[in-house]
């Protein structure tokens, strides 16, 4: 059976890091395996079929549906102009003559002699995929997109919102458990990834939005402020479409939450450095968590993937992830085998905790604990 | 291969969910099919296995070594049975990689639209979308929600036969300019289903036989008086195994294990739900709530319903529960006062840690608060779609003008519900069972005398599917092993003041002395039964209430046994009302917690 405890999200100073880049259609590939990339490159680009704009010819024209094709003035496959003429009918033995208009842009796509409809399609939408990260290009998926990869350092977030976006990262906080407020931002910020405490406040945020700031990355933030930031309760978490200005990254929960203090000093160690930030958070199958990675320019290339995980041992540090201990730091001090009774009755299996801060010891189930890989 | 049911001597059955592979094993013994062991391991659909095979033979390992037998040679399960090795049947459900996802389309949203769905849903699959003439959205927004969404399969409807050719066209040819993709990549073309007015199936072909994968199926709505939702239905099960199935990663091998096709899960346990209420001849009600869904399946007047609240759960939905219910309709069942933005973020922490489980009391308290409204909602949304056909001329006497009704109508009448079957891991696995009947009795409001049960491991799906081609095995692991009866509950319909008198009730059960009790308005009582067997039961409602049979008519009914007791519920109905102001909202829940002896402690 799969272990019962949560896997630690990956906080890492040297990862290898690889992210496809590939575009929604087939399309074309500007880049070369080798080749090196800044985050705003172009990696591919294509055109996505214009939108479609139905057109019931029978009726503005008032044509029985069989005779519609025979009506338009211009054939199926032609381009046309908004205004222009596309198709024309005589009504009343012909005395009244009856002109149908292209809509918008497009080319005229199909017509029905049953329903008398026609379909015009609007131009194409130009698409582009940017690289995203800093980093060579590994892989070229031919008609699709490319491989970018880096050696980076990486932080998985708990929850996101925001797509990606990129900046130099500026720590403004004087350390992990203090609260980003507004008047710690200014001009300064402008198109960097800020990383808070342990809490941003709706205001913060603003402020963050009004100044240009790319990406601000804190430990807890209120739901409530959440609501007020999307103009809605967010009901399911699939985030990173949303058009907010800027990327927000939780790195711990909800709530008023210290940062990890190995985060934080991961983050805090590449002050200045240049960033790639995404907010996107898909919470099913297929996990997908928010991220920071800061790609290495000084370091050699070491290869590092996913590491096997060992799982929970005695001594492992963990991290409490649900009340009454929530956000507390300790180590397994027992992992007893047999199913024991919580204040609820549920039989389930448990860790034995020590906690770091005061030393005081607790029961904890082991479905509620996050390990924090050293 | 055809399977003779009366020489299997083991069955081994598979459902492979969106996170979990669950094996059973069962095994004849002394004339009879029961549970032997259960076993999981996790559903490797997606990356880095992609071979849904892996998580199967991983749970029939956990079977192995739990049974001590043998059914494994390698990787293929021996069929069939030689001596205690292998088994002589192999089943299996699927709902993995997030089940069938369909999109349906109809002419009128109310009409053909609902009958559509109705289909979909009852064959198991979650509707993406009604697309309708009259869904108040514009031809080329259709078409852009069609392209988004890459659903399984299409259900086109509309039209009865001999009606409206032009605009059932019409919906095909906005199918057409979609020219929508599977979801399972682009291999294949997407399968569409014509279930429309027959007379346009010609005309439909000659629009989509050449884009998509067509099946031409009798008319769903052939008037509008009647529903034949029969063939669509089956036609979804076969294009399910043939195209989508066969398109998942692993699925192919699997489907050549077994030689009953695999079904989705929904709609597995919906025909063990349609079997158990024919054989006993009652309206039931059954709901799994999940951690991303919840489903609910009902018979009333042998017509068959399922709805899936796509969005409503206990885990990675339980922050659409809070939106869509909102905050103070899931604090009315917490018996305490919580701060309102400690609770938001609560329950966030559990969206974004969606494996997490209460350790305290009061945590526990409020997730079992919260289940109570996510039920609620889902029943609430199965009510409207479980209806009678709409828009239909009825003849109509003068009584039919002074009571109001109408066509389309719900079919949900909770009178008449005579069992109601809970699963998922909040109610199947709730400390306390009590707890697991007091949540559906809030959720689901039942009326008169009701039955409640949850299931114990929740193998109704697998159970499903077997019964499709051995229905004894299936029917009778169902009691034995799957049904946990919790025992009945009662409820007087009708209103009055607090603490005025309401039922007096006398149990009798067999080797027990009589327990009589007079229960007032706005109280909860709690009378045990017996585990098996079965009591009797006379109440007597006060004047002004009814039980079923007529205000202040007594009713005597036989009750069967349960692990919980018998509830006689006489805080009202039609309304039900919880007291407005928290201090005596807090009193009373904390009474009722009490009679019916919920927690270990107050909270």
């Amino acid at each position: 059976m799969a272990h019962a405890y949560t896997p630690g999200l990956r906080v890492s100073e040297l990862v290898r890091v690889r992210r496809e880049r590939r575009l929604p259609l087939k399309g074309e590939v500007k880049v070369k395996a080798g080749e090196p990339v800044e985050p705003a490159s172009v990696v591919a680009c294509t055109e996505l079929p214009g939108n479609v704009q139905t057109l019931n010819l029978a009726a503005k024209l008032s044509l029985d549906p069989a005779r519609v094709p025979e009506s338009l003035t211009r054939p199926i496959g032609s381009r046309v102009h908004r205004g222009d003429v596309i198709a024309q009918g005589r009504s009343l033995f012909g005395l009244l003559s009856q002109r149908a208009h292209a809509p918008a842009d497009g080319t005229l796509e199909s017509v029905s002699a049953i329903t008398g409809q026609m379909i015009l399609r609007e131009p194409p939408i130009p698409v582009e995929i940017h690289a995203y990260m800093r980093g060579v290009i590994a892989e070229v998926l031919p008609g699709e997109g490319a491989v970018v990869e880096t050696e980076a350092a990486f932080m998985q977030g708990i929850f996101g919102i925001g797509g990606e976006t990129f900046g130099p990262l500026s720590v403004a906080t004087r350390s992990p458990d203090e609260e980003l407020t507004p008047d710690r931002l200014g001009e300064a910020h402008r198109g960097r990834v800020i990383v808070g405490g342990c809490y941003a406040s709706h205001a913060t945020l603003m402020r963050a939005r009004e100044l240009g700031v790319a990406a601000v990355v804190v430990g807890g933030f209120d739901d409530h402020d959440l609501r007020q930031l999307l103009g809605r309760d967010l009901g399911v978490a699939i985030t990173g479409s949303e058009e907010l200005g800027l990327t927000l990254v939780l790195t711990e929960g909800f709530g008023r939450i210290p940062m990890a203090e190995r985060t934080w000093r991961l983050l805090a160690s590449h002050d200045g450095e240049q960033a790639s930030v995404s907010g996107a958070t898909q919470i099913r199958a297929g996990v997908l968590r928010p991220e920071v990675l800061v790609p290495h320019a000084r370091r050699p290339a070491v290869a590092a993937s996913a590491a096997a995980h060992p799982g929970l041992e005695l001594g492992s540090l963990l991290r409490v992830i649900r009340e009454p201990f929530f956000g507390r730091i300790g180590h397994v001090i027992e992992l007893p085998p047999e199913l024991q009774s919580l204040e609820t009755e549920a039989q389930v299996r448990v860790a034995c905790v020590e906690f770091c801060d005061d030393g005081s010891r607790a029961m904890v189930p082991r479905a509620n604990v996050e390990l924090i890989e050293v | 291969m055809e399977i003779r049911p009366e020489s299997i001597r083991s069955i081994l059955a598979t459902d492979c969910g969106s996170t979990t592979t669950k094996a059973i094993l069962i095994e004849r013994r002394d004339g009879q099919y029961r549970l032997v062991v259960r076993g999981e391991a996790p559903t490797t659909v997606e990356a880095p296995f992609e071979d849904v095979t892996r998580g199967v033979l991983n749970a029939v390992r956990e079977v192995e070594e739990l049974a001590h037998r043998r059914i494994l040679d390698g990787e293929r399960i021996v069929t069939p049975q030689t001596g205690d090795q292998g088994v002589d049947l192999y089943v299996s459900t699927s709902s993995a990689g997030g089940g069938l996802q369909m999109m349906v389309s109809g002419l009128v949203l109310q009409m053909t639209g609902e009958s559509a769905q109705r289909a979909a849903l009852g064959a198991g699959a979650i509707v993406m979308d009604v697309i309708a003439l009259n869904d108040g959205r514009r031809p080329h927004e259709k078409i852009r929600r069609l392209r988004q969404l890459r659903p399984d399969m299409i259900l086109l409807s509309g039209g009865t036969d001999g009606g409206d050719v032009k605009r059932v066209i019409e919906m095909a040819e906005t199918l057409a300019a979609a020219d929508p993709k599977p979801r399972l990549g682009a291999g294949y073309e997407l399968p569409v289903i014509y279930a429309g007015n027959r007379d346009a199936a010609a005309m439909v072909r000659e629009c989509l036989g050449s884009r998509t994968t067509l099946s031409v199926v009798p008319n769903l709505r052939p008037t509008l008086e009647t529903e034949n939702l029969r063939p669509a239905r089956d036609a979804i099960h076969e294009l399910f195994m043939e195209h989508v199935m066969a398109h998942a990663p692993g699925y192919k091998k699997l489907m050549s294990w077994s030689p009953v096709p695999i079904m989705p899960t929904p709609g597995a346990v919906g025909i063990i739900v349609e079997k158990i209420a024919r054989r006993d001849r009652l309206a039931v009600v059954g709901v799994d709530i999940g951690g991303a869904t919840t489903d609910v399946f009902s018979v009333f007047q042998e017509v068959f319903n399922r709805t899936v609240s796509a969005n409503l759960g206990m885990s990675y939905s339980v922050s659409n529960v809070m939106a869509e219910a909102g905050l103070e309709n899931i604090l009315r069942w917490v018996p305490f006062e919580v701060d309102e933005v400690g609770l938001r973020n609560r329950i966030k922490n559990k969206m974004v840690r969606p494996t997490t489980i209460p350790q305290s009391l009061e945590d526990l308290v409020i997730e079992q608060a919260i289940a109570r409204e996510a039920l609620r909602l889902a029943f609430e949304q199965h009510k409207a779609l479980a209806t009678g056909l709409k828009g239909i001329q009825t003849e109509r006497t003068i009584s039919d003008i002074m009571s109001q009704t109408e066509s389309g109508a719900t079919l949900v009448n909770l009178l008449e519900l005579g069992l109601l079957v809970g699963s998922g891991g909040v109610l199947s696995h709730a400390p306390r069972r009590a707890q697991a009947a007091f949540m559906m009795l809030d959720a689901f409001l039942p009326e008169g005398l009701t039955h409640l049960a949850v299931d114990s491991i929740f193998m109704a799906p697998q159970l499903g599917v077997l019964s499709t081609v051995h229905e004894a095995a299936a029917t009778e692991v169902f009691e034995r092993d799957c049904l946990i009866r919790l025992g009945a509950a009662l409820a007087p319909i009708g209103t009055a003041r607090s603490g005025h008198a309401c039922v007096g009730v006398e149990l009798v059960s067999p080797g027990r002395a009589p327990e009589r009790r007079q229960v007032a308005f706005g109280d909860v009582a709690l009378l045990p039964l017996p585990k098996e067997g079965v009591s009797r039961l006379t109440a007597h409602p006060e004047r002004g209430f009814d039980l079923g049979l007529g205000k202040g008519k007594p009713l005597t009914a036989e009750v069967l046994g349960g692990v919980v007791g018998l509830i006689v519920d006489a805080r009202g109905r039609r309304p039900f009302q919880l007291p407005g102001r928290m201090s005596e909202r807090i009193g009373k829940l904390r009474a009722w917690n009490q009679a019916m002896g919920l927690y270990a402690r107050e909270v």
